[in-house]
């Protein structure tokens, strides 16, 4: 005869198992966040609307939104399904992690006509992944994203926040190499 | 030639701080407009102006202030929007104007704000203007500094807040409305109208959202005049406006030019041509949601009031040009992704339709292309166009598809009769 739980001692056990995943888990913010994050609070005439900034904040630090979406909540009087609803709308909010350098490039009309898909092949050779994946060494995230703003210097993408034109094959050699790219598992070496 | 929205900017060079700014002419209009003008006399000024909304619509930026209520009952605080947002693709101009001259975007802000008498301002910035967000940040420091921000500007009893959102991506923050809910911390979803903002806005309170380019032109216009301001177009539009390239032509770039200089002038004589090796076949006016041009319209004046009668708009004023080597079926493909994936989902015609359009067209290009495709096409150009949709996101998504299978149409039927796509083979 086989043992089965009633769905009171179902519900306990599941309820147990959250609780010790909180306890284990819970990521706070720091002291630090949270003053940056009150600092932006002056800026507008509700707290909420400092939520894109308190996301950018934390994710500054951390790479990504992970639990501490909930405190983020807290701080601006907004329950968690509330901020997760404006953070996994703006396409620059990361709700899963990414690698340390992230690479955003174009796709955008001027830079597929001057050879986006050059550069989109190349970048996925050396690097052995395809948009949207993390190199298994966690170094880069390859995302592709609307127009730049770059168009005189097509075809062109950013890594962390630096912009950079006129791509070619050799000039992403060159910048893979600057952030310490040396080969991956699928990739090529340079 | 006068071009007063470039005239203190080098390529290549920091752009000028307070010191340097004021030095050649710069806050000239904060002191005429604060001490010596009614808020009424600047809005009368650049309604005389003819000064159209450089953000694409061309709507005339006065009026737009006019519909403001005035007056001691009105409700406050008052708000004044730059839309910084420039994500149309093809679209770089006010990029170049907010790394190049920082100070010339708060001058502006600060005389519009007074015209219509706001007490708080917001620069929404996209997040890719790394270099813009920087130098902004600076040149707000010093204009807090010299108090030409703050409580009693310049001892003139207006008071002015300014700030700097940043946002977090997405094309719809660039639609006026979905942009107020963008700096309010919701989802940036396009609001019903009306009300308008200029009556219920940001917060529900008065709220004026303008482009940065459009911006830039008011101090000229209040240091020199409506007439002045009129006499540097050769159209009925005042104003330069900065016109852009991109594409496989010899020079990519921005230029300053009188307002409805033609498209022939642009293209040839500022941007050098074709490259070696490419051929011309169209160009998008103003980014992508303008329908195409062809050949025979060359020589048409590219200003608000012109190309419509041609079948298109002038939009951004920053042209993509399709040459013979690339596809023009894979180049609507490609601003059909776009439109697609930012699609804010809101409405169904436009979250249900533009992937349709994406299937259909994949299919074309990658040789499953079937007879009545291009028909089905043509009817998601209608569905989709206007008063079908909450904004205006699917009918500007529509307009280069409609005028793609226009003046294209041939290679629509190429690709399906062929069974494929003939310039994939290139390079």
């Amino acid at each position: 005869m086989s043992w089965r739980m009633s769905t009171d001692e179902e519900h306990f056990v599941y309820h147990l198992l959250l609780t010790i995943h909180y306890l284990l888990f819970t990521v706070m913010l720091t002291e630090e966040e949270r003053k940056e994050i009150e600092e932006e609070l002056r800026q507008y005439a509700q707290k909420r609307a400092a939520c894109i900034e308190a996301l950018k904040i934390v994710q500054r630090r951390r790479g990504w939104i992970s639990d501490e979406i909930a405190d983020i909540a807290e701080m601006l009087d907004m329950s968690v399904d509330e901020l997760d609803n404006v953070a996994t709308f703006y396409s620059l909010i990361f709700r899963r992690p990414v690698g340390r350098h992230v690479i955003l490039i174009c796709d955008s009309v001027s830079c597929w006509v001057t050879g986006y898909d050059i550069i989109r092949d190349h970048l996925g050779k050396r690097l052995g992944i395809g948009p949207g994946e993390t190199t298994a060494d966690g170094r880069f995230t390859l995302l592709p994203t609307a127009c730049l703003g770059a168009c005189d210097v097509a075809p062109a993408m950013m890594i962390d926040d630096v912009l950079y034109g006129n791509l070619t094959a050799e000039k992403i050699d060159d910048l893979l190499a600057r952030h310490g790219h040396s080969r991956t598992e699928k990739g090529e070496d340079l | 030639m006068e071009r007063p929205l470039t005239e203190h900017i080098i390529p290549g060079r920091e752009p000028m701080n307070v010191a340097e700014y004021e030095k050649a002419g710069g806050y000239r209009s904060v002191r005429k407009a604060l001490k010596g003008m009614a808020p009424k006399e600047v809005q009368e000024e650049v309604k005389k102006s003819n000064l159209r909304g450089r953000g694409g619509a061309g709507f005339p930026t006065g009026q737009k202030w006019s519909f403001v209520p005035m007056g001691e009952d009105a409700p406050r605080p008052r708000y004044i929007v730059v839309n910084a947002d420039e994500m149309e693709p093809g679209t770089f101009k006010d990029r170049m104007l907010l790394e190049g001259n920082p100070h010339g975007m708060i001058e502006a802000v600060i005389v519009a704000a007074y015209a219509i008498q706001a007490d708080i301002g917001y620069i929404f910035l996209r997040w890719a203007y790394k270099v813009a967000e920087e130098r902004l940040r600076r040149a707000l420091a010093e204009a807090y500094e010299k108090k030409y921000l703050g409580k009693n500007i310049l001892g003139s009893g207006y008071s002015l807040d300014l700030y700097l959102h940043v946002s977090a991506g997405r094309y719809i923050c660039g639609e006026e409305t979905a942009l107020l809910n963008a700096l309010e911390g919701k989802r940036a979803i396009p609001r019903a109208k009306p009300p308008y903002p200029q009556v219920s806005g940001l917060w529900g309170k008065p709220t004026v959202v303008n482009n940065v380019e459009s911006f830039y032109n008011v101090p000229h216009i209040i240091n020199n005049g409506a007439d002045w301001f009129k006499g540097l177009s050769r159209s009925d539009d005042g104003g330069t406006k900065l016109y852009g390239v991109s594409g496989n032509v010899k020079k990519p770039g921005l230029w300053e030019l009188p307002m409805g200089t033609t498209i022939r002038e642009i293209l040839e004589d500022h941007a050098g041509g074709m490259r070696d090796g490419f051929g011309f076949r169209g160009l998008l006016p103003g980014g992508v949601s303008t329908d195409f041009l062809v050949e025979e319209h060359l020589d048409i004046n590219l200003d608000f009031d012109t190309v419509p009668n041609y079948g298109s708009r002038m939009g951004t004023g920053t042209m993509i040009i399709l040459d013979d080597k690339t596809c023009p079926v894979g180049m609507v493909l490609n601003l059909s992704v776009f439109f697609a994936r930012e699609s804010c989902g809101w409405c169904t015609p436009c979250r249900e339709g533009l992937p349709w359009v994406v299937k259909i067209l994949n299919a074309i290009e990658s040789g499953e292309g079937r007879d009545g495709d291009i028909e089905n096409l043509e009817l998601h150009c209608r569905l989709l166009g206007p008063g079908h949709t909450f904004c205006a996101l699917a009918p500007g998504a529509v307009e280069p598809l409609q005028s793609a299978i226009k003046y294209f149409r041939e290679d629509f039927e190429r690709h399906i009769r062929e069974k494929g796509c003939s310039w994939k083979r290139r390079a």
